[in-house]
C-alpha cells in the first residue's frame, strides 16, 4: 500500500512538472473543465427561470444536490480519470510496460496522465456548494454539519470505485470505455437533480444495484429535513461511509480478477 | 556455470474462440509455448528467433512476469517471475521495440528521473549510469525533448538507457532494432555488444533480422510452433541453413524454370520466378546474364528472412 | 466524384467494426436519454408547452438529442482527431498531393462516419426511449425525408466547424484548449442540455442564429412538427448558408495553411 501510494506520488509529481511546463496550455484546459461543468449548471439556472420549484425542490437545494454530487465526481476524476484509459493500454500494449516496472499496475495506471486540470470541475461544483449552503434556509445540527464532508469523500469514493470497477471491465472489453462514463457522468447528471423527479424502479436501481443515492442523496435529504421518496428507513443516510467501504472492496476485487484474467490471456 | 535463467516444460495455452457462422463461437486450445527447457547462463547473449507468432514474444511476457505460464517451471535469479513480479522488475530491463516502456508525454530527462526513483537507485550510481548511457548512446541533445517528438531510433535508443539506469543482470529486447534505419541499428547494436562484454550483463533478444543475430549473438535459439528447433551456436544454424538471397523475375510471358550459373529456381508463378543465390554472391552478374537472355519486364531481391532460414532447415532435415 | 463516394463508404466501415464502441456508446445514451427524460417531465409537469413544446414533444426531443449526439458529433469524436494527427506528424502533406481536395475528401470520411452512427447510435436509444415513454411521430411521409435532409446538413455544417478547428493545428502546438472550446460550445448552443426556445430572451436569440442549432434544435424542430410548411424550407435554408459559410472559410484557411506547407516544408 506504502509502496503504491509512493509510486502514484511519483507518477503524478512528474506529470504536474510537465503540464507546469505548458502553463498557457494549463491554464485554457483547466477554464475549459471548470466551462464544462459551468454550461450544467447554467441549464439548472435556466430551469429554474422557468418554475420556481423542480420536482419540489427550490434551486438553493438543488445545487446543494448539485454541488456535493460534483465536488464528489470532481475528487474521484482528479484521482482516478486516467483509469479510464485502460482498455487502450490493453489493445496497444502498453499496459506490459507497467507490468515490467517495479511498482503496482493499480497505482501507475491510475496516476498516468495525471491531470490537475481536472481542478476546475471540483472549482466549480464548490462555488456552487459554498453558495448553495449560504443560501439554504436549514436548521444546521452538529450532525448535519458533520454530514457535509463525511458525504462528499465517500461519494468521492464510490465513483471512485465506479471508475475503478469500469476500468477492471475492460480488461474484458476493451472497447467500452463509454459504459463507465453512463455511471461517472450519469450518476454525476441523476445525482445533481431532486430524486423526486425519477421513477422509482430508476430510484431503486440507483439505490441497490449503483449505489448512487449513497452519493449524496440520501444524506443531502436528512440535511434538508425531505421524505426519501422510496421511504427507506433513516438510519440509511448515515450508511455512505459503509456503502463506500463496500464499493471499494468489490472494486478491489473486480481489479484483481481483471488483471489475473490479462495475465492468464495476454488480451 | 551458474544458470541464470532456466525453463523447464514451460507452456502456456490459450484458450481462443472462434467464431463460426453467425452466432456460435467453438473454443479451441492455441499452444502458444509448447514445453520449452533451455538454460542461460550468467553473460550469454542469446538470439530468440522465429516466424511470427511463433511463441516468441509469449515467452518474453513470462520471464518477465506479465504472463503466467499453464505448465512447467521457471526461473530467472532464483525468483519465479509470474509470482514475484515487482521483486524480479528490479534485477531486470526489458525493452518493447514496438512500444515505448518511456512516459509518453514527458522529456527523456523526467522519465528517467521517474526511474531513478521508481527503482530506488542511488544517486551516484544513477549519475554514472546516465552519464555512461548519454555518451554511448548519444542521448546529450534529446534529453529535454518529450518521448513523443523522438524519432523511432532515437526513442530505442533513449528506451534501451532508461532499461539499464538500475544496473539489471538481465536485458531483455523485444525487436531492439524494428523499423530502425542503418546508422541506428549500427549504434544500438555497438551498444549491447560492450554492454555484454563489459558488464557482462546477460542479454536475450527475439529480432526478424539476421544481421542482428550474426553480430551480436554466439548462441541462437529458434522457435516454431512454440517449441524449441534449434539451440545452439550460429554455425550450426548456418549449417542447417545458408542465408541465400531470392530474386524474383517477371518475364513477358510464361517460362519454364530458367537455369542460370550461381542460382538456382525455387518457384514458379506464371511469368514470376524466384531464383536463390548465396547471400554472400553479388546480385549484378546474374542480373546481367538474365536480362542477356530472357525477356524481362520487373525484378526485384529480396533479403534473407528468419522464415527462409526455418523453412530450409525443415527442408534439410527431411532431405537426411 | 466516384473517390469521395469511396471514402465515405469506407469511413461508414471503419466506425461499423468498432462493435463494442458502439454498443458502450448506445448504453451511455440510453442511459442520459433517461435521466435528462425525467427532468423535462419535470420541467413541462409544471410548466406545460413551455418553449412551445408539450409533454409529449419535449420527451421526444430528449431522445433526439440522444440518437443524434454521436450523428452530427457535437461533443466532437468525429474524423477531425485522425485529421489533427496528421497535421501534427506532418502526414498531411502527403494529402494535399492527392487529386482531391482535402476538405472534400475527409467531409466524405466524416459524412460515412455519421450515416454509421446515424444507424448504430440513433436507432436504439430512440427505441428504449419508445418502449418507455409515449414520444411523438411525424405524421406525414414528408417530415420525415425533411429531417434526414435537415440532419445531413446538419452533420456537414458539424464537420465544417471541425474542419476550421482541426485546421489550428497547423499553427498551434496544441490545440486541444480549442477543441474542448469548440465541443463545449456545440453541447451548449445545439440545444443538446435544453432546447434552444427555453434559453431566456437574447441568449436564445443568440443561440437561433449561431450555426451549432443545426445539430440538433432545426432537425428535432423539423421531426416535432414546430417547423411546418415554408419554416421546414427556411430551416433547411438556415443550414445549408452555414454549411456553405462554413466550408468556404475552411477553403480559405486550407489555402493560408497549404501555402504553409509548401513554403516551410511542414
Amino acid at each position: 500500500m506504502a509502496e503504491a501510494l509512493r509510486a502514484y506520488a511519483l507518477i503524478a509529481g512528474a506529470w504536474i512538472r510537465s503540464t507546469m511546463a505548458y502553463r498557457f496550455s494549463f491554464v485554457m484546459m483547466t477554464v475549459g473543465n471548470f466551462l464544462a461543468t459551468a454550461l450544467n449548471f447554467a441549464a439548472i439556472a435556466i430551469i429554474f427561470g422557468h418554475t420556481r420549484l423542480l420536482g419540489g425542490f427550490s434551486l438553493p437545494e438543488t445545487a446543494f444536490l448539485y454541488g456535493t454530487s460534483g465536488c464528489a465526481l470532481g475528487l474521484a476524476d482528479l484521482v482516478l480519470g486516467s483509469m479510464d484509459q485502460l482498455g487502450r493500454r490493453v489493445r496497444d500494449g502498453t499496459l506490459d510496460t507497467l507490468l515490467v516496472r517495479p511498482a503496482p499496475v493499480f497505482a501507475q495506471a491510475a496516476a498516468d496522465r495525471f491531470a490537475l486540470r481536472r481542478l476546475g470541475r471540483i472549482t466549480q461544483s464548490a462555488l456552487v456548494l459554498i453558495w448553495a449552503l449560504a443560501a439554504l434556509k436549514v436548521v444546521w445540527t452538529p450532525a448535519d454539519v458533520l454530514l457535509v464532508p463525511v458525504m462528499l469523500l465517500s461519494g468521492a469514493a464510490i465513483f471512485g470505485a465506479i471508475f475503478v470497477i469500469g476500468a477492471a471491465f475492460q480488461f474484458w472489453a476493451t472497447d467500452a470505455a463509454e459504459v463507465q462514463n453512463s455511471f461517472t457522468y450519469g450518476g454525476n447528471g441523476l445525482t445533481q437533480y431532486p430524486p423526486t423527479i425519477f421513477a422509482k424502479d430508476l430510484l431503486r436501481g440507483a439505490t441497490f444495484v449503483v449505489p448512487l443515492a449513497f452519493i449524496n442523496w440520501l444524506p443531502a435529504l436528512h440535511i434538508l429535513g425531505r421524505p426519501d421518496p422510496l421511504g427507506l428507513p433513516g438510519w440509511l443516510d448515515f450508511c455512505s461511509p459503509l456503502v463506500a467501504v463496500v464499493a471499494c472492496g468489490v472494486a478491489g476485487l473486480a481489479w484483481r480478477a481483471g488483471l489475473k484474467s490479462y495475465r492468464s490471456t495476454g488480451s | 556455470m551458474e544458470a541464470l535463467i532456466r525453463l523447464e516444460r514451460v507452456e502456456k495455452v490459450f484458450q481462443v474462440r472462434r467464431k463460426a457462422g453467425r452466432l456460435r463461437s467453438v473454443r479451441s486450445e492455441v499452444r502458444a509455448v509448447d514445453g520449452i527447457s533451455f538454460d542461460i547462463a550468467r553473460g550469454e547473449m542469446v538470439g530468440y528467433i522465429g516466424p511470427n507468432g511463433a511463441g516468441k514474444s509469449t515467452t518474453i511476457k513470462m520471464l518477465t512476469g506479465i504472463l503466467v505460464p499453464s505448465g512447467g517451471r521457471l526461473r530467472v535469479a532464483g525468483i519465479d517471475p509470474a509470482r514475484e513480479r515487482t521483486r524480479l522488475a528490479r534485477r531486470i530491463g526489458v525493452v518493447f521495440g514496438q512500444r515505448t516502456t518511456l512516459w509518453w508525454d514527458l522529456p527523456l530527462r523526467d522519465s528517467y528521473e521517474l526511474v531513478r526513483r521508481m527503482y530506488r537507485i542511488p544517486d551516484d550510481r544513477y549519475a554514472r549510469n546516465l552519464a555512461r548511457c548519454v555518451e554511448l548512446l548519444d542521448l546529450g541533445a534529446l534529453l529535454d525533448a518529450p518521448v513523443r517528438q523522438l524519432s523511432l531510433g532515437q526513442r530505442m535508443r533513449g528506451d534501451i538507457a532508461a532499461a539499464l539506469l538500475h544496473d539489471p543482470e538481465v536485458l531483455y529486447l523485444d525487436e531492439p532494432t524494428i523499423g530502425l534505419d542503418v546508422v541506428s541499428k549500427a549504434k544500438v547494436r555497438g551498444f549491447l555488444r560492450d554492454l555484454n562484454t563489459e558488464r557482462g550483463t546477460t542479454v536475450l533478444l527475439t529480432t526478424h533480422d539476421l544481421t542482428d543475430i550474426e553480430q551480436l549473438c554466439t548462441r541462437v535459439m529458434v522457435i516454431d510452433h512454440g517449441r524449441l528447433v534449434h539451440d545452439g551456436d550460429l554455425g550450426g544454424l548456418h549449417a542447417v541453413g545458408d542465408s541465400e538471397r531470392t530474386l524474383v523475375v517477371d518475364f513477358e510471358r510464361e517460362l519454364p524454370p530458367v537455369r542460370i550459373a550461381g542460382a538456382r529456381p525455387v518457384k514458379v508463378e506464371g511469368p514470376r520466378q524466384w531464383l536463390a543465390f548465396p547471400a554472400s554472391a553479388s546480385a549484378a552478374p546474374l542480373v546481367a546474364e538474365l536480362t542477356a537472355r530472357y525477356p524481362l519486364v520487373d525484378l526485384s531481391v529480396r533479403e534473407p528472412v528468419i522464415e527462409d532460414v526455418i523453412a530450409r532447415m525443415y527442408a534439410d532435415r527431411a532431405a537426411l | 466524384m466516384r473517390v469521395y463516394g469511396a471514402v465515405a463508404l469506407r469511413g461508414f466501415r471503419r466506425f461499423a467494426t468498432y462493435r463494442v464502441a458502439t454498443l458502450a456508446g448506445v448504453f451511455t445514451n440510453t442511459i442520459f436519454g433517461f435521466i435528462l427524460a425525467y427532468t423535462f417531465i419535470a420541467l413541462w409537469t409544471v410548466r406545460p408547452h413551455l418553449g412551445g413544446y408539450d409533454l409529449p414533444h419535449a420527451v421526444t426531443y430528449v431522445w433526439l438529442g440522444q440518437a443524434m449526439l454521436a450523428t452530427t458529433a457535437i461533443m466532437g469524436g468525429g474524423v477531425e482527431a485522425d485529421l489533427i494527427e496528421r497535421i501534427r506528424t506532418g502526414d498531411v502533406a502527403i494529402d494535399l498531393y492527392r487529386p482531391a481536395d482535402l476538405q472534400l475528401w475527409w467531409l466524405a470520411a466524416d459524412l460515412g462516419r455519421a450515416g454509421f452512427q446515424l444507424l448504430g447510435r440513433g436507432v436504439l436509444p430512440m427505441v428504449v426511449g419508445a418502449l418507455v415513454f409515449p414520444l411523438a411521430w411525424p405524421e406525414q411521409p414528408l417530415t420525415w425525408a425533411y429531417f434526414f435532409a435537415s440532419i445531413a446538413l446538419g452533420a456537414v455544417v458539424s464537420y465544417a466547424i471541425r474542419y476550421l478547428v482541426a485546421l489550428a493545428a497547423f499553427w498551434l502546438l496544441d490545440g486541444s484548449g480549442l477543441t474542448l472550446l469548440a465541443a463545449l460550445s456545440a453541447v451548449f448552443f445545439s440545444g443538446m442540455l435544453l432546447p434552444l426556445p427555453v434559453f431566456p430572451g437574447w441568449l436564445g436569440a443568440l443561440a437561433r442564429t449561431l450555426p451549432w442549432s443545426s445539430l440538433l434544435q432545426v432537425p428535432a424542430d423539423i421531426f416535432l412538427g414546430s417547423r411546418s410548411g415554408g419554416a421546414v424550407m427556411t430551416g433547411l435554408a438556415f443550414q445549408a448558408g452555414w454549411a456553405l459559410a462554413l466550408l468556404g472559410a475552411g477553403q480559405l484557411l486550407q489555402a493560408v495553411a497549404t501555402r504553409k506547407v509548401v513554403v516551410q516544408g511542414g
